[in-house]
């Protein structure tokens, strides 16, 4: 059993907690710095999938897990970053710059939903974002002047200098990567900060955050302005790499997909934005190769991934509300204290129903 | 005058429709007053109801009203259960857990309705005694179909208010949504009054699947609709079933409006203006009560 | 300097008038302790400091500043801090989370430079920790610095949120019924705390309180409410013997 002897307040705030950890982080970094080597287009194409919605994971998990705001509608932030990125790309921008502006557009439209999502909570404010999904979908059919409506817009490639980026290549891989690094440092830092404990402070208790000098108006605006800007960054590259975007690839199942992976990923902790989004990566390929093995009447359906979908989440909020990462810790908690493990550490006490509504 | 027989027409035929948008709101909201649990999955569970509508009338060729009943028997056995295997164990945690779940429980239901065999993707219908059937009130000519819904909810609705208002089980729904280790004390089977809630709720949704179908035929996707129950439960105050059905006849007659008079698309997007709009200027909804938290 | 004065105080929830008019003022360096059967409108008052409620009359003022309007998160940055009756912490993070939030008034730091977490912040984090570990060793709270608060025992959970309301540096500490659900140890201890506040902190205290042992130990003066009213004021002994007070706990 290893106990962590501390003798500086400099190592709760630090990075890697111990020497340990930063080691084998250091083996993450080098083992992610492999796949262009290692492992084929395929792969490679999904392993940018998994950094991009990595960097929307974070985005969400910030304002849903961290500040408590639940939000069904951020295929929105997502849209409104791909479709800055295009458009400016189109207009002749160069890539670094309409990166940012995508950032800062969805930002902006963070701040707008933020504004208005200070007077809801919980349920309300969920159905106030799924409303304006949809009505940002609309938009994005209606507008055709800028979006080109259904018909969509084809996606210029990136590029820095002269040098194209193959959205499936190993330099589009190397960047998402890096930019979902600097998300990552970015997220770490604000919630090691005071901004990460108001925001937490929000979630947990309102009032008492207000007693304390929290300005709610303000930190709700800026949690939400931070998320869909990550948010849109990762709407940016998405539209890379689906090299043509339409109204139809940012719809409420999006949102949907963004929220479930978060939760399934672990609620409240980075790391389970990660998880989260190799889940949802992992989920249609590890179908695809069970369907070799099952009889061909179950595998030919169409809506057995929609029907795994489903169990899964119904089976996480059931067994392991934590999410993977939840489970992963208490894994390393069985083996931290093994033989000494008491089967009791987890048991959930029995929960009464006291009713939210006098908020 | 063909204005306003026009206007007439619209107002109906978004009354009807409204009327399906009513009772899936109050399915929400009667499971919402119960349990405060959001039930993402009622529209599916319409979905269901009126499949197995389909079912039994169709394939199996039972007499429209015995198969209707049925149908929405089984359903509501089916929220029976649903309640006790899946809801039950996720009581007392976050809301956001248990909306989890119920979003959960619509994919299961959308993906083995599609995998069902005689159900599948495809577009079904249930032929009703009304169908293609007109009456008429002076110039104005109504589709029978839309006239039996409006009657036919008038009716569910009663019968909702005469159980809550003097059966004992209507109050003891309303004491266990808000203490229930309070109701537990007094003797409330809170298990069972929980499930049965979600009986009547999942009763509700099938019932307003039966009577969607004729006009909006019957199919895996078909409980998308309950999304648009959501600006109806709002607009009425969430914690208000009157509330909800008025909530729900507003949208549809809005919607049905905004088609006919304002330009495309904004049919599609009115309930959400709507949704928007109160909850920017009266969050608690038309019915509801601002609360707040006694510190 | 007018320290803390509450005048005319009227508010109503419905048809019920929980406060009629009331003032009273605290004088610096003193612990004033409200007292008065349930409902008299005690924590009302203490809800009105903290800005959650809108009196329909009267004013509040602060060291001289009128604070009868200013929003709610002000307060803590004009030095007020205070605990709730049914505990208001933030059960999902840890006692040293909690407690550092208390250091929130304080912040220094703005948002770009969290961000990008320049020396400027860890230096600040640094100082913010040391503040919180001298209320740690101040309320024996070391052994449960990085428990969860989900999974305190009550009595526990009163020292943290008294912690966290310390790590505000308040002048004038708000007490909301400090010792309810502790047993008599932990009320002597809460009874020492509240005396090391006045005296070495030189914190002024306002509490609600009902267990009269710890009221006539600590307090220097004591108001009493009755149906939103003042209906005593003076030394402990005095206000708990006025015919007024004795009939409004006894009835009759």
């Amino acid at each position: 059993m290893r106990t962590l002897f501390k003798t500086d307040y400099n190592q709760d705030i630090r990075l890697f907690k111990h020497g340990g950890a930063a080691f084998w982080y250091a083996v993450l970094g080098v083992a992610l710095l492999m796949p262009p080597w290692l492992s084929g287009e395929y792969w490679l194409s999904q392993l940018g999938f998994v950094c991009i919605y990595g960097m929307a994971g974070i985005g969400l998990m910030l304002l849903s897990g961290y500040t408590g705001q639940i939000s069904l509608g951020h295929a929105a932030f997502f849209a409104a970053g791909a479709y800055a990125e295009t458009i400016l790309l189109t207009r002749g921008w160069p890539f670094p710059i309409t990166l940012l502006a995508a950032g800062l557009l969805a930002g902006a439209v963070g701040v707008g939903i933020g504004l208005r999502a200070l007077r809801l909570a919980g349920i309300y404010l969920a159905i106030a974002t799924l409303a304006f999904a949809f009505m940002v979908e609309e938009v994005l059919a209606r507008w055709v002047s800028v979006t080109n409506g259904n018909n969509g817009l084809t996606v210029p490639a990136v590029r820095i200098g002269s040098v194209e980026f193959n959205p499936a290549g190993a330099r589009f891989y190397y960047l998402v990567l890096g930019v979902l690094v600097l998300l990552m440092l970015a997220a770490i830092n604000i919630l090691r900060s005071p901004t990460g404990r108001a925001f937490v402070a929000i979630r947990d208790s309102e009032i008492a955050a207000q007693s304390l000098g929290v300005n709610l108006a303000w930190y709700k605006t800026v949690a939400f302005a931070i998320s869909a800007a990550f948010t849109g960054i990762a709407g940016a590259f998405y539209a890379h790499k689906l090299q043509f975007i339409s109204p139809e690839a940012f719809t409420i199942v999006l949102s949907i997909e963004l929220l479930v992976m978060v939760v399934v990923g672990g609620l409240g902790t980075l790391h389970g934005a990660i998880y989260g989004a190799v889940f949802i990566i992992v989920l249609p390929e590890v179908i695809g190769v069970a369907k070799d093995y099952v009889p061909a009447g179950i595998a030919g359906q169409p809506g057995l991934k929609s029907l795994l979908f489903g169990l899964i989440i119904i089976g996480f909020m059931l067994f392991e509300p934590l999410g993977i990462y939840g489970r992963w810790r208490k894994i390393q908690l069985y083996f931290d204290r093994f033989p000494l493990y008491r089967k009791g550490t987890f048991k959930r006490q029995k929960a009464y129903i006291r009713t939210e509504r006098l908020r | 005058m063909g204005d306003v027989v026009a206007f007439t027409q619209q107002v109906v035929s978004g009354t009807a429709i409204g009327c399906v948008y009513a009772l899936v709101a109050l399915g929400f909201v009667l499971i919402y007053k119960a349990t405060e649990v959001v039930n993402f999955a009622q529209g599916d569970i319409l979905m269901v109801g009126a499949f197995l509508a389909y079912t039994l009338i169709v394939l199996a060729g039972f007499n429209f009203w015995v198969g209707a009943l049925l149908a929405i028997g089984l359903t509501a056995v089916l929220g029976f259960f649903l309640e006790r295997l899946v809801v039950r164990p996720i009581v007392g945690q976050p809301i956001f857990a248990i909306v989890m779940v119920t979003i959960g429980i619509g994919f299961v239901a959308r993906s083995v309705a599609s995998m069902t065999p005689g159900w599948g993707v495809d577009t079904h219908f249930i032929e009703t005694p009304f169908y293609n059937k007109t009456v008429r009130w002076g110039a104005v000519v109504l589709s029978q179909d839309h006239v039996a819904i409006i009657l036919l909810t008038i009716l569910l609705c009663l019968v909702l208010f005469l159980f809550f208002r003097r059966t004992k089980l209507g109050i003891a729904m309303q004491a266990t949504s808000q203490n229930q280790l309070a109701a537990y004390y007094m003797g409330i089977p809170v298990k069972t009054v929980f499930s049965l809630v979600w009986a009547i709720s999942a009763g509700v949704a099938a019932f307003a699947g039966v009577l969607l179908a004729p006009i909006a035929f019957v199919h895996a996707n078909m409980g998308f609709i309950g999304i648009k129950a959501f600006p109806a439960a709002v607009l009425g105050g969430f914690g208000s079933i009157p509330g909800a059905v008025v909530g729900g006849l507003i949208i549809g007659v809005v919607e049905a409006l905004a088609g006919f008079y304002l330009p495309e698309g904004f049919k599609d997007v009115a309930a959400y203006i709507v949704l928007l709009l109160v909850l920017l200027v009266r969050p608690e909804g038309l019915f509801g009560e601002a609360t707040r938290k006694k510190v | 300097m007018t320290f803390f004065e509450a005048g005319d105080l009227t508010i109503s929830f419905g048809g019920l008038m929980a406060l009629d008019r009331v003032s009273f003022e605290v004088r610096q360096g003193e612990v004033c302790t409200i007292i008065g059967p349930n409902g008299a409108g005690k924590t009302t008052i203490f809800n009105l400091i903290s800005r959650l409620y809108e009196p329909s009359r009267g004013r509040l003022i602060f060291r001289d500043q009128d604070i009868t309007k200013a929003p709610p998160h002000r307060i803590g940055g004009l030095g007020i801090a205070r605990t709730f009756q049914n505990i208001e912490l933030f059960e999902h993070a840890t006692v040293l989370a909690n407690l550092l939030l208390g250091r929130h008034p304080h912040r220094t730091t703005t948002l770009l430079e969290e961000i990008l977490f320049l020396p400027r912040v860890r230096r600040a984090e640094l100082a913010h920790r040391e503040k919180v570990e001298e209320i740690i060793d101040f309320l024996d709270l070391q052994k449960h610095r990085d428990t969860m608060v989900a999974s305190l025992p009550f009595g526990v959970r009163k020292v943290v949120e008294l912690g966290r309301a310390l790590a505000v540096e308040p002048t004038l500490l708000l007490l909301d019924e400090p010792s309810s659900g502790l047993n008599v140890e932990e009320t002597d201890d809460m009874a020492f705390w509240i005396q090391d506040i006045r005296n070495a902190r030189g914190v002024t205290v306002l509490m609600v309180e009902h267990d009269m042992r710890l009221v006539s130990e600590v307090s220097d003066r004591v108001i009493a409410l009755d149906y939103g009213r003042v209906i005593a004021e003076g030394a402990p002994a005095e206000v708990q013997n006025h015919p007024e007070v004795v009939k409004a706990y006894l009835g009759g």
